[in-house]
């Protein structure tokens, strides 16, 4: 199984470096970083129906960080759920897959873009299910700069003391955000400890290691969980590693040549 | 009015299972009923606005009819964006029902006078403004929501102003309800916690009286058509005239070059921005204004 989410992760990154590319766009490093999480939560995690999108029995993942949506998209294309024909329209004018997360895309749950508002939701997701007895789990996916966004701790405050144990909150944990590392920007550390204060269930794993992400979205929980998953910006491709710059930059036809030479040789 | 509210709520809840009560840590004396009748659809989110209207999508997304209930400006102003991206831009079934529209809670300062709201809301594609005037338009208004989809903005007043005028109320978006008989071509139109004030006015006798007491960015025309054939018309608004009832109106004729109505809009001053005092002196900048 983890060969198959490693083989999807690759295909995924590879999808995403041509798109922007094609696309001129931006937020290639934010896409690789989440790669290996959405690999491991679409090949071996997440209980969907790839012919009912909105199937009611679904698990629901809101991608918060809307701006690494390529990936998302990507993945979506390689789960089945979009077709070729609709990812080209990436980048183009009145197209529906805009450059952050949006709803109107089959198998995308909710829009995002602005930072600090898809773990309220996905909290509400949560309490629905508990309400109504069902046992699909509600997954979000913030980055660690997001977290400066005040509105994720009320919802943290709110999601521990209803035992919201169905909510588990995926940290991409990458240190980059906007200008520099999130560290020199305005620390979110010592994260386990924080987020455990607020009685929450702490998992801090490899971003890119499918075994250790697997592992810990297959227990059971008495709290919604918190997965640190410590990641690289623009990991696979050695010269996006950690530079800020590709935050913003789009490759230009050398530089994608080379991207999808490492990542298919990886 | 927020009595008439939580009663219709109440009611209303009792025959859909999928109706949900949050509040913003605001209620008391109020919100008893529904909590003791329905324990697990009502949720104190406490302080915590930007929450409690992100996680409001979040059930409406799920196919929960959610109420959320605080004061004019927390709801609204302190969480906008929440409003516009997760409510709005989703078109999700939540119901923004504030208190202390206008200056209801006029001692206790600018903080709690919602004198923008309108502004904000407004703005929303896909929000409805609900305004009552008095207790029967709020029956009508929670009835009318109970069976719509779409978010929806519900601004109470604190009074509960009995208008004892016999009318029946057809409410629906931009459906103007005739209050009092008078000049047909020469009228006023209020929304919201003014009604009563406007039907005390002198100055305003001789004129039919129309409240509008529920209205969207999608209603314009509708409004237009109905009163296109007047020669004059004053809106009346516990709102600041930047961005609120009365430029509402007046958008409902722009680029019209046939001849339509003269226009005065009463509303706040500015002046009412920082002025403390009780609701009906701080009304009295309305309805004294110089607005010639």
């Amino acid at each position: 199984m983890v060969k198959d989410s490693i083989s999807f992760s690759k295909k995924v990154r590879l999808t995403s470096l041509e798109m922007v590319t094609r696309a001129g766009a931006s937020h290639i490093g934010s896409a690789l970083s989440i790669t290996d999480i959405l690999a491991v939560l679409f090949v071996e995690v997440l209980a969907i129906d790839v012919n009912n999108p909105k199937s009611p029995t679904r698990d629901r993942l809101i991608l918060s960080k809307g701006h690494a949506c390529v990936a998302l998209y990507a993945s979506l294309r390689h789960i089945g759920m979009i077709s070729d024909s609709m990812l080209d329209t990436y980048g183009e004018d009145d197209t529906i897959l805009m450059s952050h997360a949006s709803h109107h895309v089959p198998g995308v749950e909710f829009s995002t873009g602005s930072l600090g508002h898809g773990l309220a939701v996905a909290t509400g997701k949560a309490l629905v299910a508990k309400l109504r007895n069902m046992d699909w789990r509600s997954f979000v996916i913030v980055g660690d700069g997001e977290l400066q966004e005040g509105s994720n701790w009320e919802a943290i405050m709110f999601a521990s003391f209803h035992r919201l144990n169905n909510l588990i909150m995926i940290v991409d944990a990458n240190n980059l955000q906007s200008l520099t590392t999130v560290q020199e920007t305005l620390s979110i550390e010592p994260l386990t400890e924080r987020i455990a204060a607020f009685g929450w269930e702490i998992e801090e794993v490899d971003g890119h290691d499918h075994q250790q992400l697997s592992a810990c979205f297959s227990r059971n929980r008495n709290a919604p969980t918190c997965v640190i998953a410590r990641t690289i910006k623009g990991k696979g491709v050695s010269f996006m590693e950690n530079q800020v710059a590709w935050h913003y930059k789009c490759p230009n036809p050398l530089e994608l040549a080379q991207a999808l030479r490492e990542v298919s040789n990886a | 009015m927020r009595d008439v509210f939580m009663r219709e709520l109440t009611g209303i809840a009792r025959n859909n299972s999928d109706v949900i009560l949050m509040v913003g840590d605001l209620g008391y004396s109020v919100v008893e009923q529904f909590r003791s009748e329905f324990p697990d659809r009502f949720f104190n989110v406490g302080i915590a606005e930007q929450n409690m209207m992100g996680m409001a999508a979040g059930m409406a997304s799920e196919g929960c009819q959610v109420y959320t209930y605080s004061i004019g400006n927390f709801p609204t102003w302190r969480c906008a964006e929440q409003v516009r991206n997760d409510i709005d831009y989703h078109d999700l079934s939540v119901v923004n029902v504030v208190v202390g529209g206008g200056v209801t809670y006029g001692p206790l300062g600018y903080s709690h006078h919602a004198i923008q709201d309108y502004a904000l809301m407004r703005s929303l594609p896909n929000m409805t403004i609900c305004a009552p005037g008095d207790s029967l338009e709020t029956e009508a208004l929670c009835r009318h929501i109970s069976t719509s989809v779409g978010p929806y903005y519900l601004r109470l007043g604190k009074g509960n102003h009995k208008l004892h005028v016999d009318r029946d109320i057809n409410v629906g978006d931009g459906k103007i309800c005739l209050v009092r008989e008078g000049d047909p071509k020469n009228v006023a139109l209020a929304t919201g916690n003014v009604l009563y004030e406007t039907l005390q006015d002198e100055r305003l006798t001789h004129r039919a009286i129309y409240s509008l007491p529920m209205w969207s960015s999608r209603s314009k025309a509708l409004v237009r058509e109905s009163l296109i054939a007047c020669e004059s018309v004053i809106t009346v608004e516990d709102h600041l005239l930047d961005c609120g009832f009365g430029s509402w109106f007046r958008e409902a004729f722009n680029g019209i070059e046939s001849e339509y109505p003269r226009i005065s809009n009463w509303s706040f001053p500015l002046s009412i921005c920082g002025s403390v005092g009780s609701r009906n002196r701080l009304h009295a900048k309305i309805f004294s204004t110089d607005h010639s």
